[in-house]
């Protein structure tokens, strides 16, 4: 097991390798925004894998709530964990992004405002775990938390279509050339693998962790 | 319990954060900007209010006047239209046709006039044709 998922964290890694020169030399620039748009090979996954990890965590808390398996509150804090670190990188990316584009690092439009509430909210819930000794008690905390914020999770995808917002909506399937869809998609990939990657080592740990407090 | 203190202390501030963000920024800003005609049709309501104006730059209006840039705002249906006065420095994608948002305050003499533009750009992306350099397109739109 251990040694699949070094292998996982390899294959990762080379993948990445391979879709940094993607998204910087195979790919085109756009013809409005040049160079500036190659960016969108790295936010797009990074947006779609941290709504899917977040999910995660979400369906994990539900699981730990119905089945009491530790396996499912192990899940639970490393699959939010790395959620959070998309996030952050999510809102980093986007930052540099809208600088030379929208002529601000930073605007309170509803795309925004929302992934800044979900980075926030799950930042709570780990800090929320940190302070908690008891690890039952952590487990359904941090769970009935997650399930609560996980609500927005939803909105954060949808409402460019709902509202009126700074952020483009979702770029529609067909609209895009092969060549460019093909890196965002190898990419959206790459970061799948490294993730899951990232989830598995930090589960083991998670594991251990509790079999230590369980024998204290 | 060492670890206790600053965890609890990132819980306050999380809620603060949230609790602000809840109550001021979302709830002033349901729409993020006013469209040309509802600001127009918001008659005297509308003179010296701060709000965001957002639209498409309509064709052939921008100019310079000093220090300011000029031009005006008008909506996807091209039925309605406002003049903006800006302090601001035109980011590079500025340029006919492209979506802004525009914030300030609509005056007595019908310009709005604007300390911050953001210029939106839309979810479509397009490779140059064969032979086309993308950096000399731009270069081409700014001029």
């Amino acid at each position: 097991m251990k040694n699949w998922n070094t292998v996982v964290g390899a294959v990762g890694i080379a993948g990445a390798a391979l879709g940094i020169w993607g998204g910087l030399v195979y790919a085109p620039g756009d013809t409005k925004m040049g160079d500036l748009a190659r960016i969108l090979y790295v936010h797009v996954p990074v947006a779609w894998v941290a709504m899917i990890l977040l999910t995660v965590a979400f369906v994990s808390s539900i699981l730990w709530l119905t089945k009491r398996e530790w396996r499912w509150d192990y899940l639970q804090e490393a699959a939010m964990e790395v959620g959070v670190v998309m996030g952050i990188l999510l809102t980093v990316q986007g930052s540099i992004w809208a600088k030379p584009t929208w002529n601000t690092w930073w605007a309170w439009d509803p795309r925004l405002t929302s992934v800044a509430v979900m980075v926030l909210t799950f930042v709570g819930i780990l800090a929320l775990r940190a302070f908690v000794d008891e690890p039952v008690k952590r487990a359904t905390w941090s769970a009935t938390a997650s399930v609560i914020g996980w609500i927005n999770v939803p909105f954060v995808y949808l409402c460019v279509k709902w509202m009126r917002s700074l952020h483009q909506t979702q770029t529609p399937w067909g609209t895009m050339a092969p060549e460019m869809l093909q890196v965002l998609l190898f990419n959206t990939f790459v970061v799948s693998i490294l993730c899951t990657w990232m989830v598995t080592v930090r589960y083991g740990i998670a594991a251990g962790e509790r079999a230590k407090e369980m024998a204290e | 319990m060492k670890k206790k203190l600053p965890a609890i202390l990132v819980v306050v501030a999380v809620v603060l954060v949230l609790g602000f963000l809840g109550l001021g920024s979302v709830g002033d800003n349901l729409v993020y900007y006013w469209s040309p005609a509802e600001l127009q049709a918001a008659g005297p309501k509308a003179l010296g209010a701060d709000v965001r104006l957002g639209g498409l730059v309509e064709a052939g209006s921008v100019r310079s006047e000093g220090m300011s840039t000029v031009f005006r705002v008008q909506d996807a249906e091209k039925k309605a239209s406002v003049l903006v006065r800006t302090e601001a420095i035109p980011p590079q994608m500025f340029r006919e046709g492209i979506g802004v948002v525009v914030e300030g305050s609509l005056g007595a003499d019908g310009v709005f006039a604007s300390k911050r533009l953001l210029v939106k750009h839309d979810e479509i992306y397009t490779p140059p044709k064969a032979g086309e350099d993308v950096t000399k397109m731009i270069k081409a739109a700014k001029e």
